[in-house]
């Protein structure tokens, strides 16, 4: 066990260590863009005096690297400042009750997490068991139309899936809601009931590449000595597959998985614009379009740190599913 | 045997593989007919239709392979017409096989008694209480050490030999009446295959099972055997009991696989005390990262001499030659070359010094690059080292080809799908030497091939060494071979050298203990040879067994 453990803490580290290189990249480049926050904030109209006091007041008076450290150290202490809107809010209109990001962004993260955990809980198990019955009857009508089926729905941008759902789901058939406007205080059934057609939309969209490497995982494992075994123990070809190929083909699948998962944080942008759905895309799109950089930078963090977990979990699972490393001689 | 009842016949089996979309004929025709608690030995080369003929007799086809013909007839039931789940009903319950590498043919995500109790749940048998029950009886029986537990591992925390008797196990586990073996030893070592032989005789005899047991190898074959059926290229040739077919072969394709283990190479006489050695191994001591492989290695070759490293796999044979090639730089010691000491590590030896020391390797197929012309595979080398171009350079390759009796203009521009076994390797020659060195390394040069192919091989190498002054550093599992072409022998075990000497001196006693367990294991045509070794010495002193009461 101790060299899972060690690979385990090995992987974690290396983790931390690309976010925060990551988190380099992004304040750096985001520092970089062009144009003054604080003309940005106070107008075309504002005075120099005004202007100049907005800037030392949010810390751009202060060299790079220090606005890097005291940005990263209070990160690290919980706290992710204020965004630009919040401060504009309060210097126009006075009031300094100043709404932390913190508090606009934890809703949004959560509506984001449920419409990707709702998707990842259709999608996965769906594009398994389609993969499994395509490897079992490859070759046949059914692994062909799967196989067209999901590509022909990769290869279509996402706005117009979610147009096509929304034309035979909520216009034709009236099943589900066109909108997805779901509410904090929302009951469960009610809050999947409205997310539901998103959650179809990303589906589709993550189908694809799921089920073609669970297919080409199995298949690539059929032509081993141990399949032929089970074959010759006289075996049903579905068990075969299920017990004697799956568990082998677990390292790629999951590692596939865990990209797909990470698409569905980080990609939902133009399917929650589309369905008007209060998730952290709609947020960030937001964001860059009133240059609200402490927002854009705390969302672009999100997004890095959801790709560098999955990728570690993913990482982490593989390893353990290779008995190698978990029974030791 | 007659009068017992018959339990397999196979009449006119014709068998066809795909190549290039179009089917061509591997097996044209054979015949077979097996009793109740017979077994069978199909003999003969690889690429002889053994496996697709073992695999069909239970009905089963590779992929790219079909049944083109005849019938395959088990206790009444037509197998060739059979539905598949009318096959599966009697694969693994009435039908078993044993795979040549237990190592790959069992599950590796799965522990061994949950593969074992399979196919008895699967068929409705046994429970699965009765089956693990029964399953750590068979495991006893079969002499594996710790029975009550073994099972409950995983594949690779088992060894080779252990596996392969597990696997033998599995097979039993419905108590079949038919038993198909696919070369079960032949990826062992001697002396845990002379176990494994032992337990398998054993558990076919207690049981009654009839079974096909396929090999290359006809020493085995006549310590199985009740029966011997010798194929060549698809065809039959010849069929009779055990001891008629050892005696009295009929056919010449017979009597020459018999008379291929006797080329013998006469040992030259001892070099003088005090000549200098072609490469000298002087104390040497390598180790994997922390795990020590060699401990203070030491030995000679001189010119035109051939030492052979022989010991069983792990034991440091290959190790000792990357360490000679510079691939893995020794930790202590060091390697001479004509007196001077080379560079420990490659990338600090000279191009000439590079040269002086070629490897031959294993597996022919993949140590030549399978887009590379033969021309270009061998030119290389010559290129590099000699410099040659042009016109030059062809003219050193065709004369390199000459040199391994491959006609040049027929060869130099195929690529190495296009050739035999047998030829790949003749080419892996050729390239160690267009760099024109002294010595050669030889690692396993003949275990992947047939006994003929092997045979024109090592005369082949017998004569360039004489032609060229050539070294070279056999290494070898196989002491056949061994006694074929070496002047000199090594025997390492654990990364130790054990004995060393004359050949001639090696194979008279009295030996090491360990060289004398060797020579005692490897098995000798006479079909009693089994019994009388099992006699003389007990189950408890053969193989791994006795391995382990001498550390």
């Amino acid at each position: 066990m101790n060299s899972v453990l060690r690979i385990l803490v090995q992987r974690i580290g290396l983790g931390i260590l690309t976010l925060f290189i990551v988190s380099i990249v992004i304040f750096g480049s985001v520092n970089l863009l062009p144009g003054d926050f604080a003309q940005a904030i106070l107008g075309q109209g504002a005075t120099d005096e005004a202007v100049a006091a907005i800037r030392e007041q949010i810390g751009l008076t202060k060299p790079f690297w220090v606005r890097y450290f005291d940005w990263l150290g209070a990160l690290v202490t919980g706290d992710l400042g204020v965004s630009y809107s919040q401060l504009m809010f309060a210097a126009n209109m006075g009031g300094d009750q100043l709404i932390p990001i913190t508090t606009q962004i934890a809703p949004r993260f959560y509506n984001t997490m449920f419409l990707a955990g709702l998707t990842a809980m259709i999608a996965v198990p769906f594009s398994l068991f389609l993969g499994v019955l395509a490897a079992l009857y490859r070759g046949s009508v059914f692994d062909r139309g799967a196989n067209i089926f999901t590509l022909s729905s990769i290869s279509s941008p996402e706005f117009f899936l979610a147009y096509i759902l929304i034309l035979f789901l909520a216009v034709q058939g009236q099943w589900l809601p066109s909108l997805a406007s779901v509410k904090p205080d929302m009951p469960l059934g009610e809050r999947v009931y409205t997310t539901l057609l998103p959650a179809l939309t990303l589906t589709l969209v993550v189908t694809a590449h799921m089920m073609r490497m669970t297919r080409a995982a199995i298949i690539n494992l059929l032509a081993s000595p141990y399949i032929e075994m089970a074959r010759l123990k006289g075996i049903s070809p579905m068990r075969v597959v299920v017990k004697h190929a799956l568990p082998n083909a677990l390292a790629p699948i999951i590692n596939v998985i865990a990209l797909n998962l990470a698409y569905l944080i980080t990609g939902v942008v133009v399917v929650e614009v589309v369905f008007a759905y209060p998730g952290i895309g709609n947020l960030f799109v937001d964001a860059v379009r009133t240059r609200d950089i402490p927002m854009v930078q705390i969302c672009c963090l999100i997004f890095a740190a959801a790709y560098i977990l999955l990728n570690l979990t993913a990482d982490v699972l593989s390893i353990l599913s290779n008995p190698r490393l978990r029974h030791p001689k | 045997m007659t009068d017992r009842d018959v339990l397999l016949e196979v009449r006119g089996l014709k068998l066809e593989g795909r190549s290039d979309e179009t089917w061509t004929p591997i097996v044209n025709g054979v015949d077979l007919t097996l009793h109740k608690g017979e077994v069978l030995g199909l003999i003969g080369e690889s690429g002889a239709g053994k496996s697709t003929v073992g695999l069909a007799s239970m009905g089963f086809c590779r992929d790219g392979v079909r049944i083109a013909g005849g019938s395959v007839n088990f206790d009444g039931i037509d197998l060739v017409n059979a539905s598949a789940a009318t096959k599966r009903s009697l694969l693994g319950k009435r039908i078993a096989y044993v795979a040549q590498s237990a190592a790959a043919s069992f599950n590796p995500a799965h522990k061994l008694i949950d593969q074992h109790t399979e196919a008895p749940v699967q068929h409705g048998v046994k429970s699965r209480a009765e089956s693990e029950k029964d399953a750590i009886e068979l495991y006893r029986k079969l002499r594996l050490p710790n029975p009550e537990e073994i099972g409950f591992r995983y594949p690779h925390q088992v060894s080779g030999g252990q596996l392969q008797r597990a696997m033998t196990a599995m097979a039993m586990s419905c108590r079949p009446d038919l038993i198909i073996f696919d070369e079960p030893t032949t990826a062992l070592d001697v002396t845990t295959q002379i176990e494994v032989l032992a337990s398998i005789r054993d558990i076919v005899d207690q049981f009654d099972t009839a079974a096909i047991y396929i090999t290359h190898d006809l020493a085995v074959v006549a310590q199985m055997a009740d029966r011997i059926k010798v194929l060549l290229k698809g065809d039959e040739v010849e069929e009779a009991d055990t001891r008629t077919m050892l005696s009295a072969p009929k056919e010449d394709y017979t009597k020459s696989l018999w008379a291929v283990r006797s080329f013998q190479r006469p040992q030259k006489p001892a070099v003088q005390t005090g000549a200098t050695s072609v490469i000298a191994v002087k104390n040497v001591t390598a180790a994997y990262g922390k795990t020590p492989v060699l401990f203070d290695v030491s030995f000679d070759i001189h010119e035109g001499r051939t030492v052979a490293v022989v010991g069983e796999s792990g034991s440091g044979k290959s190790t000792t030659a990357r360490c000679i090639t510079g691939l893995l730089p020794p930790r202590e010691g060091h390697i001479e070359f004509e007196g001077t000491a080379l560079p420990l590590d490659y990338r600090k030896r000279s191009k000439d010094q590079l040269r002086q020391a070629q490897m031959i390797y294993q597996m022919a197929d993949t140590a030549l690059n399978p887009r590379k012309t033969i021309g270009e595979l061998i030119g290389r080398p010559v290129e590099f080292y000699l410099g040659l171009r042009g016109r030059e350079k062809r003219k050193r390759v065709e004369e390199l080809l000459e040199q391994i009796e491959l006609e040049p203009s027929q060869y130099i521009n195929r690529l190495p799908s296009e050739l035999s076994g047998g030829q790949k390797q003749r080419i892996g020659i050729a390239r160690a030497l267009a760099a024109e060195p002294r010595f050669i390394i030889c690692d396993e040069v003949t275990s992947a091939l047939d006994q003929l192919v092997a045979e024109g091989i090592l005369k082949l190498l017998a004569k360039l060494q004489d032609e060229l002054r050539l070294s070279y550093m056999f290494i070898t599992h196989d002491l056949a071979t061994v006694r074929a072409i070496s002047d000199e022998v090594v025997v390492m075990k654990d990364g130790r050298v054990v004995e060393q000497g004359q050949k001639d001196d090696m194979f008279t006693p009295p030996h090491h203990p360990y060289t004398d367990l060797l020579l005692a294991s490897v098995p000798e045509m006479d079909p009693d040879w089994l019994t009388n070794l099992l006699a003389q010495r007990g189950a408890d002193n053969i193989g791994d067994a006795a391995v382990d009461k001498m550390t």
